[in-house]
């Protein structure tokens, strides 16, 4: 573009490289050159894969679909920060200007028991369906389409479905958690099927079955820490886990009664 | 799935007993500010308080929440632990930064006990009326607790150690305080905040009470 400056940057990059699950991984250290600061950290990563298959070597694995934040698939930690840096982005949407020239970025997989390695900072995450396949849903008769208003929702209620709602199942909240709980994640699908009267009616039986199925997939408890909503792209608020503490107390005390 | 043993329900019951035992930290460091006021004032106190039979009741309670709050510690510490396999070369920082104490509770908790597993021996399970420790406020008799311990904040070992551990115990309820508000599923947009800001203060009021009476014997009496 006429009148913008070009800049380049070059930065080094320290590299989790695991062949499979089950064989150590180790960093490695890659150069990366010449890299245009409006580039994604994405695309600095794909320049430096390039180089690599033109040099007969392996390239980096690591997920990614959609390139505009809303798949949740990219999932790395920079620089110890799922996400890098930046509050309320994805990997995809971080850009290079945010990094310095000579820069060391030390690119991780997130770590979880609940988050096998597949390869380099690719992770399994299917632990995740899991949670969602015990009761994140809502039960309904096949047919048709009911009609999109037959049913009215108070304008707050939706906001506060449609903001629980945004959370894109990337599984940061669980990378950045000391103790890799899915605690966000969970309350976030939660709390969006709570706020809507399709999703209120069955809100306990989910609580409670996706409390258990979480456990049973291997993630953590949680201490509180916070680190979960910092890193989460989507800003899922920390009191969303409040939320489901008092649901999930709710829940057992009428299961007993 | 048994509430007790989930991990919602772990966390509930540890942050009803941390709160029990927070209440009491404030109650006893408030009472134990009274050697200030002198032998006659913190003795008469003291023999109140162990000459009321609601506090058997109170003990029975605070062990009883002592023992659950350490045991569901341990348990989802271990938990914990083992769902963070592999470690990272870097954590979370700059924007991103967790709750500093967070991670440290079962640390700092740890010194707490051996604190009041060492503090019980010494001052409730100590000499008593038997060994000499007695004294007779308006003509009543009772254990001269105040001259037990004077005896002990004037060795520079104990009152240091007492300095620390009540270091650890403001650091503990730092997270602590607010961190079981969020466990029993307490959240207000306007007043979560404050209650944060509330909890440190709760912290460094309890810690710094604390470190009065050690501080008091050992470089003012
Ligand atoms: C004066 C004594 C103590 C007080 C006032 C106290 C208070 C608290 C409070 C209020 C919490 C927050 C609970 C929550 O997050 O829901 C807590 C957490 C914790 N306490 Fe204590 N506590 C005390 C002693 C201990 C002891 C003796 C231990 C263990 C050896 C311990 C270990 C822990 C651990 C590990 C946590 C964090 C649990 C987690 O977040 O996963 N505490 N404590
Ligand atoms: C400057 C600090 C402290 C002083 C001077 C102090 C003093 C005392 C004394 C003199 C007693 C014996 C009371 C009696 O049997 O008549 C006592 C009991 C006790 N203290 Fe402390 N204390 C301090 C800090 C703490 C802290 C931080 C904790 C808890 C974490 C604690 C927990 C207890 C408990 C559980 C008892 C037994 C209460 C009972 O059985 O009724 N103390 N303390
Ligand atoms: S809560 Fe946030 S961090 Fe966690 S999975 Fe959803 S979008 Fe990702
Ligand atoms: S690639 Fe889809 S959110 Fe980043």
């Amino acid at each position: 573009m006429a009148g913008t400056v070009q800049r380049t940057i070059n930065v080094k990059l320290r590299v989790w490289r695991q062949p499979n699950r089950d064989t150590p991984g180790h960093f490695e250290e890659y150069e990366a050159r010449d890299i245009n600061t409006d580039a994604s950290f994405l695309e600095m990563l794909d320049i430096v894969n390039e180089r690599l298959i033109k040099e007969n070597k392996d390239p980096i694995a690591f997920d990614h679909d959609c390139r505009e934040g809303i798949c949740g698939s990219c999932s790395m930690v920079i620089n110890g920060n799922p996400h890098g840096p930046e509050l309320g982005t994805a990997t995809c949407q971080l850009h290079m200007r945010k990094f310095k020239d000579g820069d060391t970025i030390t690119i991780e997989p997130f770590r979880a028991r609940a988050f096998p390695i597949i390869k380099d900072l690719s992770v399994d995450r299917t632990a995740l369906d899991k949670i969602i396949a015990a009761g994140g849903y809502i039960s309904v008769n096949t047919g048709n389409a009911p009609d999109a208003n037959s049913i009215p929702v108070p304008k707050a209620d939706a906001d506060e479905a449609f903001d629980a709602a945004t959370c894109i199942g990337c599984g940061a909240c669980v990378a950045a958690c000391v103790n890799s709980s899915a605690m966000l994640f969970m309350a976030a699908k939660i709390a969006h099927l709570e706020k809507l009267p399709q999703g209120r009616v069955e809100h306990e039986q989910r609580v409670l079955k996706m409390v258990k199925a979480m456990e049973e997939a291997g993630f953590g408890n949680c201490s509180n820490t916070g680190a979960c909503a910092l890193s989460c792209p989507k800003e899922i608020k920390f009191e969303t886990i409040a939320r489901l503490n008092r649901s999930f107390l709710k829940a057992s005390v009428k299961r007993r009664s | 799935m048994k509430y007790s043993l989930s991990s919602i329900g772990q966390k509930q019951i540890m942050a009803v007993t941390g709160l029990v035992w927070a209440g009491f930290v404030l109650s006893h460091m408030i009472g134990n500010l009274l050697i200030i006021a002198g032998p006659d004032v913190y003795n008469g106190y003291s023999h109140a308080l162990v000459s009321n039979p609601l506090v058997y009741l109170a003990e029975a309670g605070l062990v009883l929440t002592l023992l659950f709050h350490v045991v569901k510690g341990i348990r989802l510490t271990i938990a914990n632990r083992r769902a963070r396999d592999t470690k990272y070369a870097l954590t979370p920082n700059g924007a991103k930064s967790p709750r500093f104490q967070s991670r440290w509770m079962i640390f700092h908790g740890s010194i707490i006990l051996v604190f009041i597993i060492l503090h019980l021996l010494s001052f409730k399970y100590g000499p008593g009326i038997r060994e000499g420790y007695i004294t007779t406020v308006n003509g009543v008799e009772m254990r001269d607790i105040y001259r037990l311990v004077v005896e002990a904040f004037r060795q520079p070992g104990y009152m240091l150690w007492y300095v620390i551990a009540m270091v650890f115990v403001g650091l503990h309820l730092s997270h602590g305080f607010y961190s079981s508000f969020a466990s029993l599923g307490f959240y207000h947009p306007r007043y979560s905040p404050i209650l944060n800001k509330f909890g440190y203060l709760y912290a460094v009021v309890v810690a710094l009470g604390f470190i009065v009476p050690p501080i008091y014997v050992y470089f003012v009496l």
